[in-house]
């Protein structure tokens, strides 16, 4: 009986050796796979295992972490200051629903995972110290971001985007409605329905109007044109006659361009149609130039193309494929013509920076627990649409229309300010309210501080009062304000 | 190396007893689980846990009445199997306190139950009662051939422990499988008792019949088969192990007795061909009953793609959860209490406490728990070899082959090799029939190693022995 013995031993031995074998095959081979799949609950019990990083504006957190107090393996749970007001900047980040924007793109340094942080990690772990999240450190102002929110909140929907022209540093991303990513930063149930019913909301509170909402940018995109009229040489002289028949009729059609009103702008100066937004005299430019130099200019500016700041904007669009009429209704900000507010930013600053466009961008630096930095950005030219000549003259034109044309809510005593208003129409047979709008800078003796864009949806208004230097100057205005002064 | 080595494996005539190597190793036995226990103690709440005391001290008596009976009444026994059983059980201890800090698990309970009981202590009075079932065979069997008396009454015993579950008001169905039954306050597990009377049942039928089932009748293809009229008994053990499975939805008791039948059957018979005859019948019955079994579909299915949505919806992410925990453990492991195992939810500390042992022990330790009951099976098998009388040799054989089974069943299992199949790691896992019932095999494989090493009687003094002696020149 030994010898079938003998061979049932090997057979046991065998069935060990399987077992050995698979566990090797699970705990070695695959233990990363594993260990990290979609499905495996401990990445997510890790990630909420100790205080996320905190993201820093003026030099404060303007978030938090708090140890969640309902029954859930997930132990921290983010919090925010304020966070309406500064939703747009940092995203959410949600144990159930997961992160966004910036707390999702900066998120392996708030986690503390980022390989960046490796060497920090491996000495942590020698010396027992538990692994901490890093902070992102943004270029936003809190004074003109409060002015922003406050500013817009009163007016329904609409959003600002403020630059640093000399930098591109943002000073402010406001957008409302707003939301605040604390209402649903945790695990529960209430919570995810809290999100699935603002996500359902028909007023999109969680769009980043700033960033990702494109709208017509009526009368704002004429400094684009008067930009293109002076750099492609059809003008030189800003207070030099245009010519500009009125009633113009577009190229190709039989039906004249009609202005706001009766408007002085028969063969008006460069300076007196931006004053008073005439359309036929830039209707007009844009016809003459047709669409490839204004396209040229357009994309110069950063029409066309998502920015990153990083967290990802929209594209602005000024249409590639049209004939002549369309290129003068598209010159002045009409038919497919769309901008973000912070593309309109972008426009403003570059002109109010002589001509050179900054990249814009909103972290400054990225830092570990301890403060050392692990990334810091420096400015970065993007392009120049204009030169200096051509922008300073665009700045005296803009500089008339806030001292005595459409955007005079936005005068600042003692500051240079330029700017021009926009009344964008939209919807079918422009039924609906149309969008405000003002881009504008305020320039000191030190150059230019800030660069804004404004827009407000306001569907609430009288049709009669929206216009941009009624509903959005007086915002660009305060954000203007809040910036000069937190600089003294 | 000559046979005579071989056939009389542990020890020849004088062997020594083995007393004292059996005492060290238990104190290694003891002493091993008490550092794991005060390891998760300090992991959990950084301290050293309260019970400390009181659990090392349990332990060194339970392995100290073990030892001392088998020195007194098995005292040539193997020396091993001893400190084996009480390691694997002492570890399995802990690791289920350690579930009962989870508050995952306790929520769970809550919620199901209505009420969270710790289950440590219920495994520390389970353990108790094993290591008495482990005294009472020691000092009741004198010698293991008594029970070849019982054969036929063991194969009634066996037969009706497996139809409990079925009986109505008895029985209980635990999620999919009917193999439970509850008495009084306890759920007990019949099969697991099964187990081991249906082996002294096979082992004395074979004895007596091996010579017959091993005639064979013609040969094909380079197997003797066996006459038509010997396969009676295979074809009743499989279709035994087939109504179980059906009636039971019962994979692995169904499997281990299938797999102990044919295990002794070659044993007996020394004929391959009942091997592949064993592994054909297997291999049709399972085929044919997942064909038309939902429950044993379902097993295959979490096995074959256990992330697969289908499955975690609809039917069970359990296999998925074991998997990531020893994924997550990796080659060390998280450190004992400071894993996530307790995901794996419903009988986390039972069936799937290999999974828990795989993420916070790692690899390493995993590897190690494996050739822990690798070597229990080869100190079976060693017994069986030693074993100086066929019914010894048959019922060692069939126990530690049930056993091995058994493992390979359960881990493959919660490792994904094979199905997953309802059955509980001896000695780790929480349950009492399953501590109980494995003291009393190990109890049995002792006392069949203690007859085999144990020297034969001196021989009779021989008359003849003064008168012829040698003449020295």
């Amino acid at each position: 009986m030994n010898k079938p013995l003998r061979r049932i031993a090997i057979f046991c031995g065998l069935l060990v050796f399987a077992l050995l074998a698979r566990d090797n095959w699970l705990q070695y081979v695959q233990a990363d796979t594993l260990a990290k799949h979609e499905k495996n609950r401990r990445v997510t019990i890790e990630r909420y295992s100790q205080p996320r990083g905190d993201i820093i504006v003026d030099g404060k957190p303007i978030t938090g972490s708090k140890v969640t107090t309902s029954a859930s393996d997930l132990k921290y749970k983010r919090t925010w200051k304020n966070g309406p007001m500064w939703a747009p900047v940092t995203g959410y980040s949600s144990q159930r629903i997961g992160a966004s924007q910036l707390e999702s793109i900066d998120d392996g340094i708030l986690t503390g995972n980022d390989d960046r942080l490796f060497f920090r990690r491996t000495l942590d772990m020698l010396t027992g110290e538990k692994k901490e999240g890093g902070n992102v450190v943004t270029t936003l102002n809190g004074a003109a971001q409060k002015a922003a929110y406050e500013g817009l909140k009163g007016r329904g929907k609409g959003a600002v985007a403020a630059i640093d022209p000399s930098t591109g540093a943002i000073l402010a991303l406001a957008s409302t409605p707003s939301y605040d990513p604390g209402d649903f930063a945790g695990n529960t149930d209430e919570e995810a329905e809290k999100f699935i019913e603002l996500d359902k909301d028909k007023d999109k509170p969680l769009v980043n109007r700033a960033l990702r909402e494109t709208y017509p940018p009526g009368s704002t995109f004429k400094v684009v044109t008067a930009a293109a009229a002076l750099e492609h040489g059809l003008y030189d002289d800003i207070d030099g006659k245009t010519r500009s028949p009125l009633p113009w009729v577009m190229p190709n059609t039989t039906t004249p361009l009609k202005n706001e009103g009766d408007l002085p702008c028969k063969n008006a100066s460069l300076r007196e149609a931006l004053r008073v937004s005439c359309n036929t005299v830039f209707g007009k430019i844009g016809a003459d130039l047709g669409k490839d130099k204004m396209l040229e200019t357009a994309k110069k500016f950063g029409f066309n193309s998502e920015q990153f700041i990083p967290v990802r904007s929209n594209a602005s669009n000024f249409p590639e494929d049209m004939d002549k009429p369309q290129t003068a209704l598209s010159s002045i900000g009409q038919f497919e013509t769309a901008a973000t507010p912070l593309q309109m930013a972008m426009v403003a600053a570059a002109i109010a920076n002589d001509g050179t466009l900054m990249e814009p961008y909103m972290v400054s630096d990225l830092q570990a627990r301890n403060f050392d930095v692990i990334e810091k950005h420096s400015p970065k030219e993007m392009s120049e649409p204009l030169s200096k000549e051509n922008a300073q003259k665009l700045q005296e034109m803009m500089e008339t229309v806030v001292k005595t044309g459409t955007g005079t809510r936005a005068q600042i005593p003692g500051v240079t300010v330029g700017g021009k208003t926009g009344t964008a129409q939209h919807g079918v047979a422009n039924s609906k309210n149309p969008y405000a709008w003002f881009i504008s800078y305020a320039k000191t003796d030190s150059g230019s501080p800030v660069a804004v864009a404004v827009v407000v949806e306001d569907s609430a208004a009288d049709r009669g009062d929206i216009s941009g230097g009624g509903l959005a100057a007086p915002i660009a205005r305060d954000v203007m304000e809040a910036v000069i002064k937190s600089k003294k | 190396m000559s046979s005579t080595t071989h056939t009389s494996t542990i020890g020849a005539i004088g062997a020594p007893s083995r007393r004292n190597t059996e005492l060290a190793l238990l104190a290694f036995a003891v002493v091993i689980p008490l550092f794991a226990y005060i390891n998760v103690g300090l992991a959990l709440d950084g301290e050293l846990p309260s019970g400390m005391l009181g659990y090392g001290m349990g332990l060194g008596l339970l392995a100290g009445v073990g030892h001392i009976v088998v020195r007194k009444f098995a005292s040539y026994a193997d020396p091993l199997l001893l400190p084996l059983a009480t390691v694997l059980n002492g570890l399995g201890l802990v690791v289920v306190w350690r579930l009962d800090q989870s508050e995952r698990l306790q929520n769970l309970a809550k919620a199901q139950f209505g009420a969270f009981s710790p289950s440590a202590p219920n495994q520390l009075m389970y353990s108790a009662i094993g290591i008495a079932l482990f005294v009472v065979v020691l000092i009741f069997l004198k010698d293991h051939r008594v029970l070849q008396r019982y054969t036929y009454i063991s194969m009634v015993g066996a037969l009706v422990l497996l139809l409990l579950p079925l009986v109505p008001g008895l029985g209980m169905d635990v999620f999919g499988a009917k193999i439970w039954i509850r008495v009084g306050g306890f759920s007990i597990q019949p099969g697991e008792f099964a187990k081991i009377v249906i082996a002294v049942f096979f082992a004395g039928y074979l004895m007596v019949k091996r010579d017959a089932l091993a005639l064979a009748s013609r040969r094909f293809m380079g197997l003797y088969l066996p006459r038509g009229r010997d396969l009676g008994p295979i074809i009743v053990v499989w279709a035994m192990s087939i109504l179980i499975l059906v009636f039971e939805t019962d994979l692995g008791t169904s499997l281990l007795f299938f797999g102990m039948f044919v295990v002794m059957l070659y044993v007996a018979t020394e004929r391959t061909s009942w091997i592949v005859f064993g592994l054909l019948m297997s291999a049709v019955g399972a085929v044919g009953v997942a064909t038309f079994e939902p429950h044993v579909q379902k097993r295959v299915d979490a096995w074959l793609n256990p992330f697969s949505e289908a499955v975690l919806q609809g039917n069970s992410d359990q296999i998925a959860q074991s998997l990531m925990a020893f994924g997550s453990g990796g080659v060390l492991g998280t450190g004992l209490g400071q894993g996530h195992s307790d995901l794996i939810g419903f009988a986390a500390n039972s069936d799937f406490i290999l999974a828990t042992f795989g993420e916070e022990m790692g690899l390493a330790g995993v590897m190690a728990i494996l050739l822990l009951y690798g070597l229990i099976v080869e100190r079976g098998v060693r017994t069986a070899l030693a074993a100086r009388d066929p019914f010894g040799k048959l019922l060692a054989i069939g126990l530690s082959g049930a056993f091995a089974i058994q493992v390979f069943v359960v881990a493959g299992g919660v490792m994904g090799l094979i199905p997953l199949t309802g059955m509980t790691m001896p000695f780790l896992a929480y349950g009492g029939s399953s501590v109980i019932a494995n003291w009393a095999l190990v109890g049995i494989l002792i006392r069949i190693s203690d007859t085999a090493r144990r020297p034969a009687p001196a021989p009779a003094p021989n008359p003849d022995a003064e008168m012829t002696q040698v003449v020295r020149p």
